[in-house]
Formats: C-alpha cells, sequence, structure tokens
C-alpha cells in the first residue's frame, strides 16, 4: 500500500488536540520519549516495509 | 575444577636441519578454525602443516556457544559427538528488562535434526577434541607447537620464517591460511587493514565455579536491579561454570576492573552470594570489522583474521568455522589439481557475504545494548518500556541474534514449488534416515539427492535416492511428489529440479568447480 499523502484524518483538529494533550505537563525528555513509543506503535501498525520506507523519506524531506 | 592445561610436546621440526619440500597447505593458527581446517584437508586426502606460537590450548573459556550448523560441521569432521556429549545443550533465551522477563525465544522449535540448536562447551575443549582428531592423521596433518610466523614474503611459492625454542627455520607452501586470530600477524605483515566500525563499550567477562541449578538457557538483562543502567548475560557451561558478561561503560578503567577484588563482588550481586571461585576474567571492547578480501594471492584469511564482530550472537567462532566449510573442499580441489585457482574466489565472495550479515547482525545488537546517546538511546528505552506492554515490541528488543547460517546467492535451478527452506544457498536440512541421519549420509562430498524419483546420472557424482518420509517431504518436497537437489561437499544445495534432465545436472555439476560470477 502506497503511503497515504491525502488527507485521512476524519477530524484533523480533533487529532491534533489529542496529541497535545497527550503531551499536556510532560517535560521535554519525556515527551520525546512519548513520541518515540508512539512512532514504534504506529509504524507496527502500518507494517508494510515500502509504506514505512515513504514515510521515513518523507519526514527527512 | 580447573581445566587441566597439559602443554603439548614441541618437536623439533626437518626444517631446523635440512631444507624442507614445499608444502601444499600450511595453515598459521591452531586454534578451532585451524585445526578444524587441517582435518577437513585431511579428510580430503591433503596434507598440512599447521603452526602454532604456543603449545596448550586456549587459555580461557572464550568461544564457548556452539551452533548448530558448527556442530554438524563438527560431526562431519569427527568431534560433534564428543562436543554434544560434554557440553550444555540449550535452545532457549529469555531477555528480561529491570526484574521482568519481555523476550524469549526457541531457536530448534523442531524435531528431526540430528544437532540442537546450541550447545555450550569451553573452547579449551574445542580445541582439545580437535587436537585428538587431527593427532588420527599423522601422515596428512602435522602440527607443530611452539613455531611462531614472525616473516611471510608472498609468492608462488610463499616463504614463512618461522621461530621455535631451538633456532629458526624457513618453509615454503603453495598456500597459506591465516588461522592466527582477530591480531593476526601475518594480516599485520601483509600490511593489510581491516573496515567497519570500533564500538566504544567496555565488558567484563568472567567464568566461575559454584553449585548451582539455573536452567540450560541464555539469559540476557537490560538494567537488572543487580547492576542498574547497564546489561549482563548469564551461560551455563559444562564442570559448574558459569559464563557473565557485564557491561561496564566506556568509562570503566580496564586496569581497574580486571582487579579480582573488583570482580568479584560484581558477580556476587549477580548471583547473589559469593559461595564461588573465579575461574577466568577478561575486560573486553569490540569491533564489527573485516578485511576487504579474504583471499589475497596466496594467503586465504579464515576466522577472526579476517572478520571480527561482537560476542552478542556467538557469530566468531561460529562464523570462523562456517568459513572452514566453505573453504576446505575448495581448497582441496585446487591443490589437488582438480580446479583453478580461481575456485576459491568463490569462498571469498561467499564469505564476505556472510561476514557481512554476521557484522550488521551484531552491530545491530551492539547498537541496541549500548545506545549512543539521543535517537539512539531514544527508540531503545522506548522498545524496552513498551516490550512489557505489547507483544509487537518484544521482537525489537535485539539482546542478540544468535547465529545461524546465511543463505549464499548461489543463483542455481531453483522451482517455486519447493519448500524455501531448502532453496540454492542453503544449507541442506538435516532429517532422520531410518536410524541415521541425513546429514551423515550426505558427508563431504558432492551429492545428487533424489527424493521420490529418480535422478539421470552424472559423472563424477554420487546420487543418494531416497523414499520420501514426512520429514524429508516437509523439508524437500512440499506439495512435489518428488525433486533431485544437487548438495555441494559442504551440504549447501547448489541447485534443485522437479524434473532435471541429464544436461541440467551436469551442467550444475561442473559449476561447482568454477567461480562464476553471479
Amino acid at each position: 500500500m502506497p503511503l497515504i499523502t491525502a488527507p485521512n484524518l476524519p477530524d484533523p483538529d480533533g487529532f491534533y488536540a489529542a496529541l497535545l494533550a497527550a503531551h499536556h505537563g510532560l517535560t521535554a525528555a519525556d515527551s520525546t520519549a512519548f513520541n518515540a513509543r508512539l512512532i514504534l506503535i504506529l509504524a507496527n501498525h502500518i507494517g508494510d516495509p515500502p509504506t514505512l520506507d515513504a514515510a521515513l523519506a518523507l519526514a527527512g524531506s | 575444577m580447573a581445566y587441566d592445561y597439559r602443554p603439548f610436546p614441541f618437536v623439533p621440526p626437518p626444517g631446523l636441519t635440512a631444507p624442507e619440500p614445499c608444502h601444499p597447505v600450511v595453515i598459521v593458527g591452531a586454534g578451532p578454525v585451524g585445526l578444524a581446517l587441517a582435518i577437513d584437508l585431511a579428510l580430503h586426502g591433503v596434507r598440512t602443516v599447521v603452526l602454532d606460537d604456543n603449545n596448550v590450548v586456549s587459555v580461557g573459556s572464550r568461544a564457548i556457544c556452539w551452533a548448530k550448523r558448527t556442530l554438524e560441521i563438527f560431526d562431519r569432521l569427527g568431534i560433534g559427538q564428543r562436543c554434544v556429549d560434554k557440553g550444555v545443550t540449550w535452545k532457549v533465551g529469555r531477555t528480561f528488562h529491570r526484574d521482568a522477563e519481555v523476550w524469549n525465544f526457541d531457536l530448534l522449535p523442531e524435531a528431526g535434526h540430528r544437532m540442537p540448536a546450541f550447545v555450550n562447551l569451553q573452547q579449551y575443549y574445542v580445541e582439545e577434541y580437535l587436537v585428538a582428531r587431527a593427532l588420527e592423521f599423522p601422515g596428512l596433518i602435522d602440527l607443530r607447537w611452539k613455531n611462531r610466523v614472525p616473516g611471510i614474503t608472498p609468492g608462488v611459492p610463499t616463504g614463512l620464517t618461522i621461530d621455535t625454542p631451538d633456532g629458526p627455520y624457513d618453509l615454503t607452501a603453495d598456500w597459506v591460511v591465516a588461522c592466527d586470530g582477530a591480531r593476526s600477524p601475518v594480516r599485520g605483515m601483509l600490511g593489510l587493514d581491516f573496515d567497519g566500525e570500533l564500538f566504544e563499550e567496555r565488558f567484563l567477562i568472567a567464568d566461575i565455579e559454584m553449585a548451582a541449578d539455573f536452567p540450560p538457557e541464555r539469559w540476557f538483562w537490560f538494567e537488572p536491579p543487580f547492576h542498574p543502567g547497564q546489561s549482563a548475560l548469564l551461560h551455563k557451561q559444562p564442570d559448574n561454570i558459569y559464563r557473565i558478561d557485564l557491561q561496564l561503560g566506556w568509562d570503566a578503567d580496564p586496569e581497574v576492573e580486571r582487579q579480582p577484588d573488583r570482580i568479584i563482588p560484581r558477580i556476587a550481586r549477580v548471583v547473589g552470594h559469593d559461595d564461588f571461585r573465579l575461574d577466568w576474567a577478561s575486560i573486553y571492547t569490540f569491533q564489527c570489522r573485516r578485511l576487504a578480501q579474504f583471499v589475497q594471492g596466496q594467503v586465504i584469511f579464515a576466522g577472526d583474521s579476517a572478520h571480527v564482530v561482537s560476542p552478542f550472537g556467538a557469530r566468531g567462532g561460529n562464523g570462523g568455522i562456517q568459513d572452514v566449510d566453505a573453504l576446505g573442499w575448495r581448497l582441496a580441489a585446487v591443490a589437488k589439481g582438480q580446479a583453478p585457482a580461481a575456485l576459491l574466489d568463490a569462498y571469498d565472495r561467499e564469505r564476505q557475504f556472510a561476514a557481512d550479515e554476521n557484522i550488521r547482525n551484531s552491530a545491530r545488537t551492539t547498537r541496541f545494548m549500548s545506545p549512543t546517546p539521543g535517537a539512539e538511546r531514544l527508540f531503545r528505552d522506548a522498545a524496552l518500556h513498551l516490550a512489557g506492554q505489547a507483544a509487537f515490541a518484544r521482537p525489537l528488543v535485539n539482546s542478540g541474534r544468535l547465529s545461524r547460517p546465511c543463505i549464499y546467492p548461489v543463483g542455481g535451478a531453483d522451482d517455486p514449488a519447493l519448500p524455501p527452506v531448502s532453496r540454492p544457498g542453503s544449507v541442506a536440512p538435516d532429517a532422520p534416515l531410518g536410524t541415521g541421519w541425513l546429514t551423515h549420509a550426505l558427508g563431504g562430498r558432492p551429492v545428487i539427492l533424489a527424493i521420490g524419483m529418480a535422478a539421470p546420472a552424472v559423472t563424477g557424482a554420487e546420487t543418494l535416492s531416497l523414499n520420501p518420509t514426512p520429514d524429508l517431504t516437509a523439508r524437500y518436497l512440499g506439495s512435489a511428489p518428488g525433486a533431485v537437489y544437487l548438495i555441494r561437499p559442504d551440504q549447501i544445495v547448489a541447485a534443485r529440479w522437479v524434473q532435471p534432465t541429464a544436461a541440467d545436472l551436469t551442467g550444475a555439476f561442473a559449476a561447482l568447480w568454477t567461480a562464476p560470477c553471479p
């Protein structure tokens, strides 16, 4: 499956708020650790190597 | 009890009194790799002189984890059963984070193999058994203790200068195989360097003798309560000897850390008491590096002289023995004039491929165990944190990916109907054969293995015809009613067919003795 780069979140503002809420009150170090765990969780959910490679490339571009 | 080191006798070599004729093969180094190679060549009828600067087996247990493929090779060489009988057989590894188990693995989940996944056995025993076996070939293996090689002149033939307790002498050889270890003097004298990574980490490795009841498993801890912030590894060996590896950090002072009054309290915290005897200890750092090429003219490198890895994954000693497996039959054919010297390029290419796989795995483990500050540390900690909560994160936890044979890119004929486990480039999987084993029946020569069908005859190759059994069907046939496999002398599948012609087999057999570019 190709990496979805078109809008795919049904409620973009809602997700963005939930992401910020999850980080609320965390130190910078704890936020960074939280993000690392979140990346691993989402990467496992995607699973497909070409999709993950495309995501890594997009994040680095 | 402590191993009884018995020095091997120095026998003044003939070269001290008169020039020796040029030898077909001289092996430098009587460690596991050099001794195994001498025995393999002897089984092919090729004479060797084996030179070693020392006169005892390995001081300290050093390589202890012998993998299934190594045990199969040892079996072919004649010491497999001794290793299994003496060693501690295991197949389960457990990984802990702090005080909770987060991941475990079973390295041989199926039955029907002669050899277990792993046997733990101190290197000194392996060398003792190999020496005893080598002495069974008095006309073919000339073992020379206390023969150090301070000089080498590459050429055709290659010249060697040798120092002994009775003085120096010279030798010439058509082929010199450097099996002289990670600090290879031969490599140094040829001015060759390793390429690759050095890791800034220090480990304490210690063998202790104690009466204990740990199960025969590999236990690995990240950040255990008894060694905060670092990692630890426990392996059981025969004779009530336990191997403990403790990560110390790059800042640790090796001179301080190697003192017994420093080591003993550390070990006591691991095992919970101090009722043990410290048998051997060493402080080490490690590298993941290799030579660019393992064949340098008439000088061939095998084992640690060619490539070094971190110890987590048991890929050093096992990789070296697999070098022997890939080299022995080819060097024998070249030495006997049955194949061109270019056949050794195939050894070089295949073992570079294998070394890269070993280095890649070992470097990844090192990066997980000893992450640099920043992203490496961040994701390592994230994976460990998640591993306690979610199954998906457990395979990310990397405490060592244990040695398995690589799949060589041989490019031989294949058929998609046949099972992946025996595809070309793989070690031919073992299976029970009546009261024996397939690996024994294959031995150390090329074999045309015909299962459930007849195979066209090929001059120079023996045919082994077998009726399907459930294990043979699962490992060699899949849904096909029959198949024909060409197996190399190192028991690697060269090619396979469900309906081969005589030309298919003849062509694939001839290709074994050349070194085609893949």
